[in-house]
């Protein structure tokens, strides 16, 4: 496993976020009902990340990071399973999920300053993905602290040309725990 | 052999039980139209598509059975948007068919199209449109299941033109329990240990209240709700949603708590030591401010909806289940537990009751008519299983205090959503399901004027509802609060004393008008009216603008700040 050297960055959402997986009927509309619900009823979506949970494409799994600030967690879940399409929520509290997310980010990397760039994106477990006279693109996935942290030395470093998150994925923990 | 997908729409509302559509045709909904003139439905032509969905509200509430409306696309689908969630709030069943245009226009800005499962995601329990006219069957019967089982509410099928005009072999849809809805389980059984947890809290509570809400009716629990009050002993308040669910008569009714309700029943919640919530939703309507509603309560919430359970308060014990197969439970459970002695509390409640006993100020010979008054007339002369229907107002207020509800269904209005201009419609749809009773709308002329139009559906269709107008000439519960918070500047709420004339209104819509100036005029227009049966009747009563809902809780306080009628406030 690549090393994780860009550690302790917290956000906010580090302290209240509930992630929930919620399974839904791959029928048009689904990722509107989930949506609207969401802002009608005033709750805060901090990512979300949508694709298809089996073979058939008969379901879809929505996962949903809340800000469990916005409202209280039982009420999202219990507005949630109201939605016809929604077959089953989990509710992962922190600590209980095991999460991941991917970044890529176009940086600017002239010969000067390329091997330098390199040796920081080896460190944090990130690979090359393509690559021009003047830039490179770079992928890494990782837990979400670590993603932070790669996305605040991008940031920092004034490298990034554009970086984007697919927001996370997550499955319970096999061994919960604080 | 092969039928249209018009055809198959009209089949599957017939298998579904449908007995009459409230309705408006136009373009998208066209072909399905056709078929309607050999169906056994009946279908009733309303003149704006609003009217079509309060009057299949109003059936619903009147009969406990889904209402249906049929409208065509565009503005036909927009105009029933109000309904929609009118039976959102109030939690009644209603299936909405929109015509669409076909299926290829769709997303071109073709004419008369609007997304209207998009505009009503967010005020139906589902929707749906069909793509194909093999769905039909599964998805009008997957409508009529969501729209009447666990909280009941309203849902719309959006059905394009070509999906209409296409042949499909018909496919006698699954039965309810065969349906494809893997996310969809109400749960109707309350929980054993909770229920015992709730008897052992009720039979030590010393200041128990009953808090019967409109899910009491949706289940048909009246039943079961007197029987349980009738073992524990306990006082029963029934909200805006539930008048009727137990006789206003019985002695342990002590009448509608809320901002317009009774003392007693406002000061019980107040001062209880237990709150039983049976199919209440703690509106806000009725908490006042929340941090100071029922302060030293224990919170037992029965609802079928698990997302009202600690929506607004915490409850000590939750139970998600059925009304009636809850309440039905607690009561078996209750049966022979040995109940606190709740003495002390009823000589509290008889003590309020006795001091602060709904009032208005006596009619005097030649002062403009008293509203409440009014009512009490209307209910003195009208049988005791009359549907009263109101619109939203201080008309609906006094309707709701001053008229005494004996049996369910009886009292019909719009509470959550509050909607002005639900009376007409709604009663011409209560008259349509229960054509045996006397239904009277009691409206106000700001409610009259948005939705008296159906009335000339009422008279082509032959449907005599009786609408009494409490004409006070202002947008009176607006004015009210102008009165009150707004230092008495009146600001947009005078209607006018002699524009419309009510009486050739209504004479020109095929009614009968009459109007009321004076308290003597009162009872042989009422008695008129109540021997008119070929066709509606209308009756213009003048009533004193200066007269305002009491009690009140003022709009954000506390319910223990309740105002009471001037004439007992004061000397405390």
């Amino acid at each position: 496993m690549a090393p994780e050297p860009f550690t302790g960055s917290t956000t906010p959402v580090e302290v209240t976020h509930h992630i929930l997986s919620v399974l839904v009927e791959n029928k048009a509309g689904v990722l509107s009902r989930v949506a609207g619900l969401f802002s009608r009823r005033g709750f805060n979506i901090y990512s979300l990340a949508v694709a298809p949970a089996d073979e058939s494409e008969r379901f879809s799994r929505i996962t949903i990071v809340v800000d469990a600030a916005s409202a209280p967690i039982a009420q999202v879940v219990g507005q949630l399973n109201k939605l016809i399409n929604v077959v089953e929520i989990r509710d992962m509290a922190p600590g209980e999920a095991d999460e991941r997310e991917l970044l890529l980010a176009t940086v600017q990397a002239d010969e000067a300053s390329r091997d330098s760039l390199l040796e920081h994106v080896g460190d944090a477990g990130a690979s090359v993905i393509d690559f021009s006279a003047t830039a490179v693109t770079v992928s890494l996935a990782g837990t979400p602290s670590a993603i932070d942290a790669f996305e605040a030395f991008l940031v920092g470093h004034d490298h990034a040309v554009e970086i984007q998150r697919t927001g996370r994925v997550a499955l319970p923990r096999l061994n919960p725990s604080a | 052999m092969k039928i249209t997908g018009a055809q198959a729409l009209i089949k599957a509302l017939e298998s579904q039980g449908t007995e009459v559509i409230f309705g408006l045709p136009g373009g998208a909904i066209l072909p399905v139209y056709d078929p309607i003139i050999d169906s056994t439905i009946r279908h009733v032509l309303v003149r704006h598509e609003q009217g079509a969905g309060h009057m299949a509200e109003g059936y619903a509430q009147a009969t406990g059975r889904p209402g249906v409306a049929m409208v065509t696309s565009g503005p036909g689908a927009t105009n029933i948007v109000t309904p929609i969630a009118n039976a959102y709030m109030d939690s009644i069943p209603l299936v909405v068919i929109t015509g669409q245009v076909a299926s290829g226009s769709i997303g071109t800005d073709a004419f008369q199209e609007c997304d209207i499962t998009g505009i009503t995601m967010g005020i139906t329990k589902h929707n749906w449109l069909i793509k194909d006219a093999s769905e039909i069957a599964e998805v009008i019967a997957q409508a009529f299941y969501v729209a009447t089982t666990g909280r009941p509410g309203p849902v719309l099928v959006d059905f394009p033109k070509d999906v209409a005009q296409s042949e499909v072999e018909w496919i006698d849809p699954p039965a309810p329990e065969d349906l494809d809805l893997p996310g969809y389980h109400p749960q109707l059984e309350g929980d054993h240990e909770s229920i015992m947890a709730a008897v052992a809290l009720l039979s030590a509570a010393e200041r128990p209240v009953l808090y019967v809400g409109g899910g009491v009716l949706k289940a048909e629990a009246s039943g079961e709700l007197q029987r349980l009050a009738e073992l524990v002993g306990a006082p029963v308040v029934t909200t805006l949603m539930a008048r009727g669910a137990l006789p206003d008569s019985h002695e342990l009714n002590i009448g509608m708590p809320g901002m317009h309700g009774n003392y007693t029943a406002i000061m019980a919640i107040q001062e209880s030591d237990l709150l039983v919530s049976l199919g209440a939703r703690f509106d806000d309507r009725v908490t006042g401010k929340i941090d100071a509603f029922a302060p030293d309560a224990k919170v037992i919430h029965v609802d079928i909806d698990p997302a009202e359970i600690g929506k607004v308060r915490r409850p000590d014990v939750a139970i998600i289940g059925d009304a009636k197969q809850v309440i039905a439970a607690l009561a078996d459970a209750a049966d022979g537990v040995e109940q606190s002695d709740l003495t002390a509390w009823w000589e509290t409640l008889h003590g309020w009751q006795a001091r602060y006993p709904l009032t208005y100020d006596a009619q005097e010979p030649g002062a403009p008519l008293r509203p409440q008054a009014v009512v009490e007339a209307l209910a003195a002369n009208s049988p005791a299983d009359t549907i009263v229907v109101a619109g939203v107002g201080q008309h609906q207020m006094w309707a709701a205090q001053h008229w005494s509800y004996e049996h369910p269904h009886t009292w019909i209005n719009s509470g959550g959503a509050g909607t002005m201009g639900y009376a007409v419609p709604a009663a011409i749809g209560a008259k349509v399901g229960r054509p045996e009773k006397t239904v009277w709308a009691i409206d106000g002329d700001g409610c009259f004027q948005m939705t008296a139009q159906e009335l000339v559906t009422a008279r082509t269709e032959q449907i005599p509802i009786k609408v009494a107008i409490l004409n006070n000439s202002y947008l009176g519960m607006v004015r009210q609060w102008q009165e009150m918070f707004y230092d008495e500047r009146y600001s947009e709420v005078y209607l006018s004393t002699d524009i419309p004339n009510y009486v050739m209104w209504a004479e020109a819509m095929g009614c009968v008008g009459i109007r009321v100036d004076t308290p003597e005029e009162v009872l042989p227009a009422i008695e008129k009216a109540n021997a008119i049966n070929d066709r509606p009747v209308v009756i213009d009563f003048r009533t004193d603008a200066a007269e305002k809902v009491f009690p009140m809780v003022p709009s954000g306080l506390s319910n223990s700040e309740v105002v009471v009628h001037p004439s007992q406030q004061g000397g405390a």
